[in-house]
């Protein structure tokens, strides 16, 4: 069985069911508006700001400041891709057209993660314009200053490798409801606040989220003290992702469907 | 040809599949029968490489299922009608399914003509009704044109016209000599459309054989005999040796026995009867004599002389009355047909 037929077979899949349209239709909208809300809203504070949170101000990373919830459709996505075949029962039916599983789960996570590069390129792309439009020519920043293109790029990194994590994690929870329950609250509310407080901090910087969203920012934030720099931040964060495939593939081996 | 050999399966203690050997050959129909949650549908997740046998081994034409190539072109199987993603369109599940195993998307169509559904091709399958899953279901087994077919409970749930249809294709699917491996829970079924017969029960085989030869074994005949002078009908019969049964009601049964020799045994004494048949038990009674043993859900008449619920109203601490009660339902006779030919 030829890896491509498998291929083609997930993206027929992915194109032909609503819930791919509407999440990352829903990723890209969020992420663009809110960004373009929040940059518009820091032009009018500018003024209102001290001198050290004037130096520390991040043009580019005001912009990606839809990602926080814009990536929670991506969180969906990323499950419902997935979990979409155990819901329906779909996963029998596949499985016994490709039995082996590591080239099914290769395919649809191939397919949907080159997808969700597609959309989170795109998506970051436009919310760093977009966001830099409404920043004004005071503020705003271009592509080509100092890691400005490496930010607006790891933006589209961030995003896809989001989508990534979930779908391993989808794999391991089969259930949507449950995958969903589990991921939503921990990258909006659990992964912030032990990231935030200063006796977990030393752990919540190693979660995925917030080591990944190190690469978005072209200024440190003032007192930053992580040990990673950018890549590093990301390198951790693919790093959860590959362990999160590695334990659904291992699942889903052992597993009977 | 589907070779299965010592196949189980465990699910924690309880096992599902207990050392099932046999083999469903070319070109025939061949019926797997057996009450619910007898097995079956475990086996045939098996068969297919969905669930791992926790020992045994099953093979398709001499391979292991995850060993054949594209799979859907040598065994098309339907499990589950539902197991579908609703919001997908009839003709795009079955494209994906034909371009996994590199099968042109012609054959979409083809099938979906055969199986009757091109109207509602591009309509999403969340809006069918079971017939039309069915039907969807079917088309995806034959996707592949494969050598072997394998339907599970494929009349379940389905109107008069489903089930005509369905028995006519099984039939079409097997005079093209194609290999059909069919499940049931009905024997009257089976008996309309298969040629050999598998019986399981309790993950145990309990018979494999051709579906005349059970016809043969099984068929109990017996003479009924309905009479106002039982007594001295009774007392004659015993006379000459022939074994009786009263089965209430005033009739009497003998089996296997011959009415013109009870007719005439009558007349020599006298007897008025009004009633001398020849009864033939069904296949139906047949199945249900040689898997009463291993049924797991028998219905149990209802305790009497306690109120319902009395016990545990009573907050006694003894476990639920109907625990450990042994009666089966129907006479538990031993089963009358071997295992033949392995």
């Amino acid at each position: 069985m030829a890896a491509t037929q498998v291929i083609r077979s997930e993206w027929t899949k992915i194109r032909s069911v609503a819930s791919t349209v509407w999440t990352l239709s829903l990723a890209v909208v969020v992420t663009i508006a809110l960004g373009m809300l929040i940059s518009a809203l820091s032009k009018n504070e500018f003024g209102a700001m001290g001198p050290r949170e004037r130096l520390s101000f991040d043009p580019t990373f005001v912009s990606f400041a839809g990602m926080a919830l814009g990536q929670l459709a991506m969180i969906v996505f990323g499950v419902l891709v997935v979990s979409n075949e155990y819901s329906t029962g779909m996963i029998r039916t596949s499985l016994a057209a490709v039995p082996r599983r590591g080239a099914f789960l290769a395919s649809k996570v191939a397919v949907a993660t080159g997808l969700a590069l597609l959309v989170g390129m795109a998506t970051a792309f436009a919310a760093f314009f977009l966001g830099q439009a409404m920043l004004g020519p005071q503020l705003r920043t271009t592509l080509d200053a100092p890691g400005v293109l490496r930010a607006v790029v790891g933006g589209g990194l961030y995003m896809t490798l989001i989508a990534v994590f979930s779908m391993g994690v989808a794999v391991m929870l089969r259930s949507p409801m449950l995958s969903l329950g589990v991921l939503m609250p921990f990258f909006f509310l659990v992964s912030n606040i032990l990231a935030n407080v200063s006796a977990t901090r030393k752990i919540g910087q190693y979660l995925p989220d917030q080591a990944g969203s190190r690469i978005m920012r072209v200024l440190p934030r003032v007192g930053d003290d992580t040990p990673y720099g950018p890549w590093g931040g990301l390198g951790i964060m693919v790093l959860w992702v590959l362990a999160a495939l590695a334990g659904g593939y291992a699942l889903l081996r052992r597993r009977d469907a | 040809m589907i070779e299965i050999v010592g196949l189980s399966k465990r699910y924690g203690e309880k096992p599902a599949v207990d050392g099932l050997t046999f083999t469903v050959r070319p070109g025939t129909v061949t019926g797997f029968l057996g009450p619910n949650g007898a097995g079956k549908s475990t086996t045939m997740r098996m068969i297919l490489g969905l669930d791992h046998p926790t020992g045994g081994d099953v093979r398709i034409d001499g391979r292991h299922y995850h060993e054949l190539a594209n799979p859907l072109t040598y065994i098309g199987a339907l499990l589950d009608a539902k197991a579908v993603h609703g919001g997908r369109s009839a003709r795009n599940h079955l494209l994906c399914l034909a371009q996994s195993n590199g099968i042109p998307a012609r054959r979409v169509d083809e099938v979906l003509e055969t199986v009757g559904l091109t109207a509602v091709a591009r309509k999403k399958a969340k809006g069918f009704s079971l017939g039309m899953s069915q039907r969807l279901g079917i088309a995806g087994a034959l996707l592949g044109d494969p050598r072997i077919l394998m339907f599970d409970e494929p009349v379940n749930g389905l109107d008069p016209e489903g089930i005509h249809w369905i028995r006519g294709l099984m039939k079409s699917l097997a005079a093209q000599g194609r290999t059909v491996f069919v499940s049931s829970h009905l024997m009257s079924e089976m008996a309309l459309t298969a040629d050999h017969l598998v019986v399981i029960g309790q993950g145990r085989l309990l018979a494999d054989t051709t579906m005349a030869d059970f016809i043969e074994r099984n068929s109990r005949s017996y003479v009924r005999i309905r009479t106002p002078d039982r007594e001295r009908l009774l007392d004659a019969l015993h006379a000459a040796g022939i074994a009786v049964v009263e089965t209430g009601e005033g009739l009497l049964e003998v089996d296997g026995g011959s009415p013109e020799r009870i007719g005439e045994l009558a007349a020599r004494h006298r007897v008025v009867l009004h009633e001398l048949s020849v009864r033939q038990s069904s296949l139906e009674d047949a199945f249900m004599r040689l898997t009463a043993q291993s049924v797991e859900y028998h219905a149990q008449p209802e305790p009497a002389g306690q109120p319902w619920g009395a016990h545990w109203n009573a907050r006694t601490a003894a476990p639920a009355a109907s625990s450990g009660t042994p009666p089966a339902a129907t006479p538990a006779t031993t089963p009358t047909t071997t295992p033949t030919e392995g």
